[in-house]
């Protein structure tokens, strides 16, 4: 509660600083609005407060008394100064337990006669009135006009801030009145120095006392975090700057002087040390930011197309990120190792192209099919030989091979949930869509990336027409259509879409079933017949090899070998995906760019120059130029990125085409959407589409995960081909690892590990995780909702009072004609004292809800008891009041009470 | 260009870069885009802070606010004459502000800033009628410009005094999807 009131504060302090005023009454009220501390008290108690005030007053003669003396003063002021921060805790306790005494009260005119002796300091003399408190120290120096503006906002600090910009402003009053100073200031002989903090701290130096420590101490981590987070306050840059140096030489100071003794020079290394550090963290974020390539490009687009388009570029360079990750694992860990360390081409069977082949491995007709030599290199499946251990460092590639396989999978799998659930936070809370339906259209309509004119036009025109449409939707609205007819047009397009979709399901059902029961006979034999041939020729295969196995082994080398072209193969099913993905890839590009070339290039040319000689207006008229077609591009590239996820397992190399292809794309598509299209004459929204390519990103990387999966787990991998060869499953490399490579006993608490007995109470376990979380996240969106519910009706009872009509909701109305007598009649008056008290207050202020809520009538009480968890009750208000007479029972429902 | 280090020393970059979302390169960068803007006036050598201000004519000429409707009210925003007269030190804050990085609170305060068009710290009918003509060019009706006004002040007005301040404006624009994602220039 004190946190958020906080940053509340230090926002609204921001927001004074540069200018913007929260409130006219605020200022003029009393310091209830001041200090934070208080301002919660206030609430409960606003009595005890008063009589605080009064006690205040009371001790203000004495005040004055000492004002008398500038030189006593001034004493004081500096030892009580000494004693602040102590007191200041102590002060916070007695008021959280609303207990007043003297020692508070001591603080309290401390607090006053340091204030009153700085005015006097500056000579500006008392015409600050008499009733100043404890907090209208800060008020009166606001209201005193002869300081200067900037160091006079400053004084609304909230507590956080406040030891500190009190000094600031001493520094300024000092800086103003060093002569005076001087004269008076016998403490000041030892520093010459005109730092910012050297005349408040000064005296603080020579006497290192505990409490004079930890002051220090944590003034220095105030500067800190003011330096951290400098950037995010709403100041001028000149002020910043001047801030942030003052905070740095402060902090410069003061921080070798922390430590004692020995821990003094550890305490300096370690700042040392963390300067480095935060030097360095920079140039590392420097560097990295430099790194990002594309940014000119894109923001070129961006201000010719809007953000939506440019939406489009960002995604290409983020999957171009990941496809480079991608490509470095699989590249770095699996073909270059093969190449560099296995047996060369042409050393065993699999790594040579068959004699039948060999005529035409170098045609281009063949290559450009993949196959020829290209079949047969590392960038297929069927080049990697099955050898455990390679090369002289025995890298172990067949298991290499089946983690990149993996761990790409996994990598991809982490960074889209991540990205989508970043997306998700960053568009947060969206419930309330209807709401504020023409403020959004009002202030966020606009995409300030819009640089081009042409652009501008379109958008000026999509946003007039978007006004229009919600004017005319709202006329609708009001004038209160029959709901019935819309919901049966609802009910009737759904029930027309499923009847669609059912036909055409029966349809493709129907032709399927048609043709398989005419081709049974022929095809089936046929089928059968190829599966037989093959099957056989395999057998041959096996037994000829085993033949030649034991040829050689038989007779010595004296014979020599067959030489590998000539060996008889199986056919290598994994190279065969891989190929048939590489070509689909392939040909995908060639479609979609040959597309770009025609579709809009040509196109372009077309409309451009024969325009001159036409008979009609082609620029604006028919074929006209293209439009950048966000979604089908982006759905063509989540395409093309689920065909590389599939294939990349049985083809290594196919990850480097698609490096290459989203590389071209990217200039390829910038030149093309710079040169040969025209803005949308459409705005699309950008925001809301993000999260669903996303999720249509994760779902096609799950479909193409599956297959994948599906074959290494079940699928008997080729003889003779490939890492894998010779096991009766892919994944029984990790087996054979853990067999021979890790000692004993972790193969022995792996086959514990999958022993069914555990898995099934992991899995159950999870299962129960979840079903948990679901039903916390359920809990939380109901409170939410009622939050909301509550909040809604809390604006509506707010807004119904300024119009000076009672209540507008008729349940609200009958309810209060319901109350006893007694209740009727304190109402009207207490909420007449709200109101005129604080009339402009913020109602997001929680306190402040708390306040009217109280007094506001009883439905909002219903709500209050149903959230489960208890944070979220306590910031609820109006709970104190719900043993109200009278009002329990007739509780409306919370159905009903929204309207 | 020459050596990066003549226009601005060390310490200047890393407090340009402490007091702002930017990073070295965008910095000289941006010096580079506000000394072409005015070669004659803007000194190539920041090292002493030059009080330079560049005339509002010449920042909204930008490419990237020239389009934008509201573009003098953005420069003025930033301006710490109030009249749209730019130094670097503004320039380099305002681009801060508007880019990808700056956190909503600081984005909305400085929104609410630029569409408060006579500086009353509220927003109010003639603010929000302004705003409205600017974004449509004028092309409604001005029934229509009322009803939507008025259409605005009920939607986002928590307090009921006619006006939006600056909680209203916070309360509403913290829910908006697509604030952060238009709000923001890229330099």
């Amino acid at each position: 509660m004190v946190n958020t009131n906080k940053t509340k504060k230090n926002n609204r302090e921001d927001l004074e600083k540069i200018g913007i005023q929260i409130d006219a009454d605020e200022t003029t009220d009393t310091a209830e609005e001041e200090d934070d501390d208080n301002e919660e008290e206030d609430i409960k108690q606003p009595a005890k407060i008063r009589k605080k005030q009064n006690n205040r007053k009371s001790s203000k003669p004495s005040d004055e008394d000492e004002d008398n003396s500038d030189e006593d003063t001034k004493l004081k002021a500096r030892n009580n100064r000494r004693r602040l921060p102590v007191q200041n805790g102590i002060r916070k306790n007695k008021n959280d337990k609303d207990d007043e005494s003297d020692e508070e009260k001591s603080t309290d005119t401390a607090k006053n006669s340091r204030t009153k002796a700085r005015n006097k300091d500056n000579g500006k003399g008392e015409e600050s009135d008499d009733n100043s408190e404890l907090e209208g120290e800060n008020k009166k120096t606001r209201k005193n006009p002869v300081h200067n503006n900037n160091r006079n906002n400053r004084n609304n600090a909230n507590k956080r801030q406040k030891d500190e910009d009190n000094k600031k402003v001493k520094q300024a009053n000092s800086r103003g009145n060093r002569k005076g100073e001087k004269d008076n200031g016998k403490d000041k002989k030892k520093k010459g120095k005109s730092s910012s903090s050297s005349s408040s701290s000064s005296d603080s130096e020579d006497t290192l006392s505990e409490g004079e420590l930890a002051k220090v101490l944590e003034e220095v981590e105030e500067k800190k975090m003011l330096i951290a987070a400098i950037r995010t306050k709403a100041w001028r840059m000149k002020r910043k700057l001047t801030t942030l140096k003052e905070s740095q030489e402060f902090v410069e100071k003061f921080e070798g002087a922390l430590g004692k003794g020995k821990g003094r020079k550890f305490y300096a290394y370690k700042v040392m040390m963390m300067k480095k550090w935060i030097k360095f963290k920079r140039d590392f974020e420097n560097f990295k930011t430099s790194c990002i390539p594309w940014e000119m490009k894109i923001k070129e687009i961006e201000s010719h197309f809007g953000s939506s388009v440019a939406s489009y570029f960002i995604f290409l360079r983020w999957l171009y990120g990941i496809n480079l990750v991608l490509f470095s694992l699989t590249f770095g860990l699996v073909v270059i190792p093969e190449v560099l360390m296995g047996l060369p081409y042409g050393s065993i069977p699999r790594k040579t192209v068959p004699r039948k082949e060999q005529p035409t491995a170098m045609d281009f007709s063949v290559l450009w099919e993949f196959g020829g030599y290209i079949k047969y290199s590392a960038l297929f499946y069927g080049y990697y030989n099955n050898e455990r251990m390679i090369g002289v460092f025995k890298y172990r590639l067949p298991l290499s091979y089946f983690m990149v396989g993996v761990g790409s999978f996994g990598y991809s799998l982490m960074v889209v949930i991540r990205t989508m659930a970043r997306n998700a936070r960053e568009n947060g809370i969206d419930g309330d869509d209807g709401d504020f339906n023409f403020s959004w259209k009002m202030f966020t309509s606009w995409d300030y990336l819009i640089g081009n004119p042409e652009t501008a036009d379109n958008k000026f025109a999509s946003i007039t027409t978007s006004f229009k449409e919600s004017i005319v939707d709202e006329e609708e609205s009001q004038k209160d259509e029959n709901i019935h007819l819309r919901r049966f047009l609802i009910v009737l397009a759904n029930f027309l879409i499923f009847c669609c979709l059912a036909g055409s399901g029966y349809l493709i059902f129907y032709v399927v079933k048609k043709s398989q029961t005419y081709s049974t006979l022929e095809e089936l034999t046929w089928y059968q017949k190829n599966e037989l041939a093959e099957e056989e020729s395999i057998k041959n295969k096996t037994l000829a090899m085993v033949n030649s196995f034991n040829f050689t082994n038989s007779t010595s080398e004296s014979i020599p070998a067959i030489d590998p072209a000539d060996f008889p193969r199986g056919p290598c099913w994994e190279t065969g995906v891989g190929l048939e993905f590489t070509k689909l890839t392939v040909s995908d590009i060639l479609v979609t760019y040959g597309s770009i070339l025609v579709g809009d290039f040509l196109r372009a040319l077309f409309v451009r120059f024969i325009n001159y000689c036409w008979c009609w207006d082609l620029e604006y008229g028919f074929p006209s130029y293209t439009e950048f077609d966000i979604s089908g591009n982006v759905l063509g590239l989540i395409f093309n990125q689920g065909m590389i996820w599939m294939g990349t397992f049985y083809s290594p190399g196919l990850i480097g085409i698609n490096i290459l292809r989203l590389l071209t794309s990217m200039y390829f598509q910038c030149w093309a959407v710079m040169c040969c299209n025209v803005p949308q004459s459409r705005v699309f929204k950008a925001s809301g589409s993000n999260n669903f390519y996303m999720s249509l990103l994760l779902l096609i990387l799950f479909l193409s995960l599956l297959p994948v999966i599906y074959t290494i787990m079940t699928f008997t991998p080729s003889f003779d081909c490939g890492p894998f060869s010779g096991k009766t499953k892919m994944f029984e490399v990790i087996m054979e690892t853990i067999q021979n490579d890790f000692p004993a006993f972790i193969g022995k608490l792996f086959s514990y590990a999958s022993n069914p007995g555990l898995i099934l109470p992991g899995i159950l376990l999870m299962v129960l995780a979840i079903y948990y979380l679901n039903a916390t996240s359920k809990t939380y969106e109901t409170a939410n909702l009622e939050l909301k519910r509550k909040m809604q009706m809390l604006r509506d009872e707010q807004k119904n009072r300024r119009n000076n009509k009672y209540t507008v909701n008729p349940m609200l109305q009958d309810l209060e004609d319901l109350l006893p007598n007694n209740a009727n009649v304190n109402k009207p008056e207490s909420n007449q004292i709200v109101i005129g008290k604080q009339p402009n207050e913020a109602t997001r202020a929680n306190g402040k809800h708390g306040k009217e809520m109280t007094l506001a009538p009883p439905p909002p009480r219903m709500v209050v008891t149903k959230p489960p968890n208890p944070r979220q009750v306590s910031h609820i208000p109006g709970q104190p009041r719900s043993g109200t007479p009278g009002s329990g029972p007739r509780r409306p429902s919370p159905g009903q009470s929204r309207h | 260009m020459g050596n990066k280090q003549t226009i601005f020393t060390d310490e200047q970059l890393d407090a340009y870069q402490d007091c702002t979302f930017f990073t070295r390169k965008e910095i000289l960068r941006l010096h580079g885009r506000y000394h072409e803007m005015a070669p004659h006036i803007v000194p190539m050598d920041y090292t002493n802070e030059p009080d330079v201000k560049i005339p509002i004519q010449l920042i909204t000429n930008m490419p990237e606010l020239k389009e934008n409707p509201f573009k003098e009210q953005i420069v003025k925003t930033f301006s710490e004459d109030g009249a749209g007269n730019l130094s670097f030190n503004d320039f380099v804050d305002m681009f801060s502000v508007l880019s990808e990085m700056a956190p909503r609170e600081l984005k909305a305060i400085y929104a609410f800033k630029i569409y408060d068009f006579n500086t009353d710290n509220f927003i109010c009918k003639s603010d929000l009628e302004k705003t409205l003509n600017k974004l449509t060019r004028e092309e409604l009706a001005p029934e229509e410009v009322t009803l939507v006004c008025e259409k605005v002040i009920e939607e986002a007005d928590l307090d009921g005094d006619g006006k939006l301040n600056y909680p209203d404006f916070e309360n509403m624009i913290g829910k908006a999807p697509d604030f952060l994602s238009t709000f923001h220039i890229r330099i």
